[in-house]
């Protein structure tokens, strides 16, 4: 954990105060509508469908279990008992009262939190690996450089009020897990000959109405020239990026209208005034910030056994959990578990205060008493000895945390969608339901192999559905909730979903999964192709056929269309 | 007539200078285009026609630290208590409060967030 110092606490406290006389003088009608909703953005209170929304930032996904004590707490007391965990490894409350706001902010700051930047035009919470810090394929520790970020981003004065919200992530691993490719900027690891460390940066990705791919604006940035180089680009975008139209107005267009070569040429222009300047990092810096974080003190655990017990045989419910939910760590007799918030029935990302004690609990039982969130919408036990891990299954089973699903079909990502979101156009949680259930065999379902699904409720995208291998969008036709389906997009490598065609009425959406899947199975050419594989390889074709009927077997479009008009 | 703050105390405009030795950009203005005309200028006024316009703000920085600007740099428009702290870390040292904000009350907001990352 990143304990905070006497800075980041005095931060994190003035500014509560400043956002209890910012609501004040709102309740009071002396900020207007307009004003006081640039002002709550940036303290992550939306005013939504029925109540205010608080999204709260876990900085880079890293929480303790005291903190997950403290959101069970504010979430019993001042909401409805329960939070969701968002594509953004945020905490978002749902039925907070705006009267309320400050005080949950006082609550936060007094475990080294808060809800700073989680929304509004500035620079938001930056993300980062789940697994930072523990993978065997690490090349840097993340979190450092994301708490560095995270202290330069925090009230930047130059950057507060940009033309829209800036996304960045954060990659220290040799496999992407960050989904940098679709960030306002994302950024690589990567070490030269020599082993100096430094960054790939890619900028101009985005989902949202335009997704976009990033494109690399630099193949290595030296570590000390982070921070300047990142204030070139962000320069280039406050000044120049589109206020005129707000769906213009991300990076990414910005990149598009001006072709990455003419960009590429701005920053570098603009960097050129700051390269060696006072934003440059020192060593010292950097280990100003790394000294500020604990680490787990590893044991000499031995590794587990094959032959404990529920291991025995290859097809009991623990080793399928274990080959889903547990995951390689760099220290010998240790591994990673992800506790599964996908179980068939509950709105994905969605926790409970009791689960959140309980899972404090495990945290502080088996890993250290830390936890992350990942951006799949689950919580990850980061440091867990081997040999805890059928004791734990137990425990998390008994709490329906184990559902033996990532990766799989069921582990679907979705945004709040229409039941709480304003934005939305069609509800998330019913399809997620609904789905979830028509696959509820876990054989079948671990014969289908890996398939990342994907569900937004908008074109907003925040269920990242141009990235699943099947994606799900809903839509509005006529005052009616239809739902229209993509395949083929990728998180890693980073592709974008193909529409396969019209979109569906909710009821029919399980159906077409279902048809999408047998046309997989009769294509793939052995278990290890999965879903995505056999899409790219085929394409959408054979896809929309299983689906639609063919082309020459008209009625059946013709009758889609009736019904969807 | 809009309230005014000069270095962190009320004031009121009394003597402006000439207006030759005045300049005002809007957002879209590139401080570069300005900046070999500075020598003789005395203030310069950086408009911010919206609560969320931020041009203004690089505008500032880059017066100030590129350009070598030491004149005075004044925020006006739609500015609030709740910009100065920016305003002010970036080299502005006056500022027109928008219609209806009081700007004794605005000057408690230069205090309210001591900390900044970047010093």
């Amino acid at each position: 954990m990143y304990r905070y110092e006497e800075v980041d606490q005095r931060l994190v406290e003035e500014r509560v105060a400043q956002f209890r006389e910012q609501t004040a003088r709102f309740l009071a009608g002396r900020l207007s509508e307009e004003e006081f909703k640039a002002l709550r953005l940036r303290n992550g209170l939306y005013i939504q469908r029925y109540a205010p929304m608080l999204r709260i930032a876990i900085p880079y996904g890293l929480l303790s279990s005291r903190q997950l004590r403290a959101l069970a707490g504010i979430a019993r007391r001042y909401d409805r008992g329960y939070g969701h965990f968002s594509t953004r490894q945020n905490l978002q409350l749902n039925w907070p009262r705006l009267e309320d706001v400050p005080e949950i902010l006082a609550e936060l700051a007094a475990v080294q939190m808060h809800a700073i930047q989680t929304s509004g035009n500035c620079i938001r919470n930056v993300t980062t690996d789940h697994f930072a810090g523990v993978a065997p394929d690490e090349i840097v520790d993340s979190f450092v450089w994301c708490e560095l970020l995270r202290q330069w981003s925090t009230l930047h004065p130059e950057f507060s009020y940009l033309p829209r919200k800036f996304k960045i992530a954060v990659n220290g691993a040799l496999e992407d897990r960050a989904a940098t490719f679709v960030h306002d900027i994302g950024l690589h690891a990567v070490r030269d000959a020599e082993g100096a460390v430094g960054f790939k940066v890619i900028v101009g990705g985005g989902l949202g109405r335009t997704p976009m791919i990033g494109q690399v604006i630099r193949d290595f940035v030296p570590w000390p020239h982070l921070l300047t180089y990142l204030e070139a680009i962000l320069r280039v975008y406050n000044r120049f990026g589109r206020r005129d139209n707000i769906h213009k107005a991300r990076i990414k267009i910005l990149l598009k209208e001006r072709g990455i070569e003419r960009f590429r040429a701005e920053v570098e222009a603009e960097w050129a005034h700051l390269a060696g300047g006072p934003g440059t990092l020192t060593a010292a810096d950097v280990a100003r910030i790394e000294s500020r974080f604990t680490r787990p003190e590893y044991g000499d655990v031995p590794s587990f056994s094959q032959r404990a017990p529920e291991e025995k045989e290859g097809t009991s419910p623990f080793s399928a959990w274990r080959r889903r939910n547990v995951h390689p760590h760099k220290v010998p007799g240790y591994a990673a578990v992800t506790l599964s918030l996908k179980k068939t029935g509950v709105p994905p990302g969605d926790v409970t205060s009791e689960q959140m004690e309980a899972i404090a609990d495990l945290a502080e039982r088996y890993s250290f008493g830390e936890l992350r969130v990942s951006h799949e919408q689950n919580l990850i036990l980061a440091d867990v000895p081997e040999r805890d891990l059928p004791a734990l299954w137990h425990e998390a089973r008994a709490l329906g945390l184990a559902t033996p699903n990532i990766g799989l079909l069921t582990n679907i990502i979705a945004c709040p969608g229409g039941d709480y979101c304003a934005l939305a156009n069609a509800k998330s949680i019913p399809v997620a339901q609904a789905i979830q259930e028509r696959f509820d065999d876990l054989d079948y379902l671990h014969d289908i192999g890996e398939l990342d699904l994907n569900i937004s409720g908008c074109i907003n995208a925040c269920g990242h559905h141009h990235v699943g291998h099947i994606g799900i969008l809903g839509v509005d036709k006529h005052g009616e909730e239809y739902y229209q389906v993509e395949i083929g997009g990728s998180q890693y490598p980073a592709a974008l979903g193909k529409v396969i065609g019209p979109a569906f009425a909710r009821a029919e959406v399980p159906e077409v999964i279902e048809k999408l899947i047998g046309c997989y199975l009769a294509h793939r050419d052995s278990e290890a192709e999965r879903f995505v594989d056999v899409v790219h390889r085929i394409g959408i074709e054979p896809f929309k056929e299983s689906v639609y009927g063919r082309p020459d077997q008209g009625p059946h479009r013709r009758e889609r269309e009736r019904l969807a008009a | 007539m809009a309230a005014l703050i000069k270095a962190r105390t009320v004031v009121s405009e009394s003597a402006s200078p000439p207006e030759a030795a005045i300049l005002r950009l809007e957002p879209h203005d590139d401080p570069e285009s300005v900046k070999d005309r500075l020598a003789g200028v005395r203030r310069i006024d950086v408009h911010f026609p919206k609560f969320g316009e931020g041009r203004g703000y690089s505008t500032g920085w880059l017066l100030r630290t590129r350009y070598g600007y030491r004149g005075e740099l004044r925020a006006v428009g739609h500015i609030t208590r709740d910009h100065l702290p920016y305003l002010e870390r970036l080299g502005f040292d006056a500022f027109e409060l928008r219609p209806g904000e009081d700007p004794h009350e605005a000057l408690a907001a230069f205090e309210a967030v001591s900390v900044d990352y970047r010093k």
